[in-house]
């Protein structure tokens, strides 16, 4: 799930507000892409690449690697299933407030195909100094440059503090993966987690939590096995039981999702937990020396 | 979005499961009139929370005058935060044994979960604590959908007496209402066998994921929208996320996961966030109405702003929050941390117009908040 410049990534959407505007900030930055899908406007040329009406059609013209989805969530199952059956590699999901059973269908889909689904509800994924797919701030090397730190996160914004905590003290990026808030999501933390101990480049992982279900004690099972040194966050240990906080995904029901046990499980697993995002440039810098 | 159980059991019974015949009463009179057509009936308070046959919510009625009388005690009482306006009127149903059948959203196998035991009555944790033996979890393959094979294999070693095959055909009934209806749950607890054999669904509870909403304009305005309190109401007016909670620091971030982070460091520090309130994504440009929200809380004694730009400017939104506060002119004392894009130039507006200068970590400028706030206490 880490992207890498020479993939070849095609843009759903890619003539809306959001798909243009974004699409042209990728291209920018060093991502290759190969083209758009909207249905219906086939034929047409946008931002330099060519605009196909379907994810087969454009399989047939230009080969891709990464498709990413900037469609209405209604849309959005169609779209994504479109891009599965062409065969597309990885699928990164910006959308957000798709149904959750449509959702669902997304991920068995990539699961039978072989597709990594990323997200839905997630700001992209980056890989800074190469490209980024989705709303990255990469452009902005205050935030986020080159570097050997790899990022989970289910949220756009608290990791985009922590990229900048972690440039801020001198480190950098070797890919940051959002997997998104929303309840049921493609790429899980522990899958992400998996992905990045297997990356040379990456040295050091930072899991960025939320409360609400499970994934963070899971990837917990797998931090305990890696040599790779893990620091984590958990958001949400001041927010009220049975609430969705913004995020569809970051919620406690009963004591299941509680901060308590993903900060134990993940403590037990000899990950270190930091209490505020202050300090997580430093303690990241703490946990490279060894 | 939930649905109590009168709004809940026709989702059942428009998919061929059966459940009793019933009648909404807002009075005794009205009670005592459905019960007279309907015979011995069970009165059940409808209100949307659970346990309410614990909390004297639920009540037999052999006559008409019974059921008149229960209706007078049940319609006006409190049942957790809600008082009870409105009654369902049941058929009873002959018992012979209570079950548990349900289909949930699973966030852990990422697909439609049926979950069923024979120990009806009890949720499926308490059951499963009790006899494990007796409880099945199945996860479904969401593209292949549950049939009548599928659903026996479910219920396999189960016993049901003659009624294994009803009960399988209530388990592919249900799952095609929670396909249809966009369920995250879809519940019937009790699920009944009766004398008979037959089957009957006596409660029900449905709750609609809130994405799926906008395609189900048909059944979601039976559903019971969350109770808001009038700020909440307020912002969800305006297009903004607010949640009010119980402390005095007011809490003003962007994004959801920057939001709750703020309100994590201010509890770190030892204070307590007055409120979520979040201005990301399209709202950043909310300023104005959000500052007025957070502050048309009482409660608030200080505030603390955290922004962290990414694409939405750091200075787009401090912009937002410096016109409303020099038109709004409030005293209470305000603490903020701007990091990311648009963050120097947002610094020198609020060193500028306000005469603030930002913290140069968001926890220092909630220990700020924290403090202030108690010492506007003593």
């Amino acid at each position: 799930m880490i992207v890498r410049q020479h993939e070849r990534v095609m843009i759903q959407g890619i003539t809306g507000k959001q798909g243009t505007f974004w699409t042209e900030r990728m291209q920018e930055y060093g991502t290759t892409i190969v083209g758009g899908i909207v249905p219906k406007k086939g034929g047409q040329t946008h931002l330099g690449v060519p605009v196909f009406n379907t994810a087969q059609d454009a399989m047939k013209e230009v080969e891709f690697d990464v498709a990413g989805l900037f469609v209405p969530p209604l849309f959005a199952k169609a779209g994504a299933l479109d891009a599965i059956e062409a065969g597309v590699k990885k699928l990164v999901i910006l959308t957000e407030h798709i149904p959750v059973q449509d959702v669902m269908e997304i991920v068995a889909a990539g699961k039978a195909n072989g597709t990594q689904i990323i997200g839905p509800n997630t700001t992209g994924i980056a890989t800074p100094g190469e490209c980024f797919v989705g709303f990255m701030p990469a452009f902005n090397k205050n935030i986020m440059r080159e570097g050997n730190v790899g990022i989970i996160s289910r949220s756009g914004s608290l990791g985009t503090l922590i990229s900048l905590n972690v440039t801020q003290a001198g480190l950098g990026q070797s890919a940051f993966i959002g997997i998104g808030g929303d309840p049921v999501i493609g790429t899980t933390t522990r899958e992400a987690l998996e992905c990045l101990d297997q990356d040379d480049k990456t040295k050091g992982v930072f899991i960025l939590g939320e409360i609400g279900g499970t994934m963070e004690e899971h990837a917990a099972e797998y931090a305990a096995t890696m040599k790779k040194p893990v620091v984590s966050f958990i958001a949400g240990g001041a927010s009220p039981k049975g609430k969705k906080m913004g995020h569809a995904g970051a919620i406690v029901m009963g004591n299941k999702g509680t901060y308590q046990s993903k900060v134990e499980a993940l403590t037990k697993a000899g990950v270190r937990v930091i209490d505020t995002p202050s300090d997580a440039g430093k303690a990241m810098v703490e946990a490279l020396k060894g | 979005m939930n649905f109590e159980e009168y709004a809940a059991k026709p989702v059942l019974a428009a998919a061929g499961i059966p459940v009793p015949p019933s009648q909404m009463a807002t009075t005794p009179d009205e009670a005592a009139q459905a019960a007279e057509k309907i015979g011995k009936v069970v009165v059940k308070a409808q209100v949307p929370t659970g346990k309410r046959g614990k909390a004297g919510g639920i009540k037999l009625a052999d006559t008409p005058e019974e059921a008149k009388k229960v209706a007078t005690a049940i319609l006006g009482m409190t049942i957790g935060e809600f008082t009870v306006e409105k009654v369902l009127v049941e058929a009873q149903a002959p018992i012979e044994k209570e079950l548990y059948a349900a289909i949930i959203n699973d966030s852990e196998s990422r697909g439609p979960m049926v979950l069923f035991s024979t120990l009806g009555g009890m949720d499926i944790e308490e059951a499963a604590e009790e006899d494990p033996k007796q409880v099945r979890r199945q996860p479904i393959d969401i593209r292949t959908g549950l049939d009548k094979a599928g659903a026996l294999k479910i219920l396999d070693g189960l016993d049901l007496g003659n009624s294994t095959d009803k009960a399988a055909d209530v388990l592919v009934k249900l799952y095609k209402a929670y396909r249809n209806n966009d369920a995250e749950l879809l519940e019937i607890n009790p699920l009944v066998i009766k004398t008979d054999g037959d089957l009957i669904a006596l409660d029900c509870k449905f709750s609609m994921d809130d994405s799926g909403i906008v395609r189900q304009q048909d059944l979601a305005p039976n559903g019971t929208p969350d109770k808001l309190t009038a700020l909440e109401e307020q912002g969800k007016s305006v297009g903004l996320k607010y949640i009010e909670l119980d402390g005095d620091v007011g809490v003003l971030a962007n994004g959801a996961g920057l939001t709750m982070t703020t309100m994590d460091v201010v509890k770190h520090h030892g204070g307590v966030p007055a409120n979520f309130m979040e201005i990301g994504g399209e709202a950043y440009t909310k300023g104005k109405p959000a500052l007025e929200l957070v502050l048309s809380n009482k409660k608030v004694k200080s505030l603390v702003v955290n922004f962290c730009g990414a694409f939405a400017r750091c200075d787009v939104m401090a912009e937002g929050i410096i016109a409303a506060w020099e038109e709004l002119k409030p005293t209470l004392p305000v603490f903020f941390s701007v990091h990311g894009t648009g963050d120097e130039e947002a610094r020198k507006l609020l060193t500028e117009r306000l005469d603030i200068t930002p913290y140069p970590t968001m926890d220092e400028a909630c220990k700020a908040a924290v403090d202030a706030a108690k010492g506007g206490a003593s």
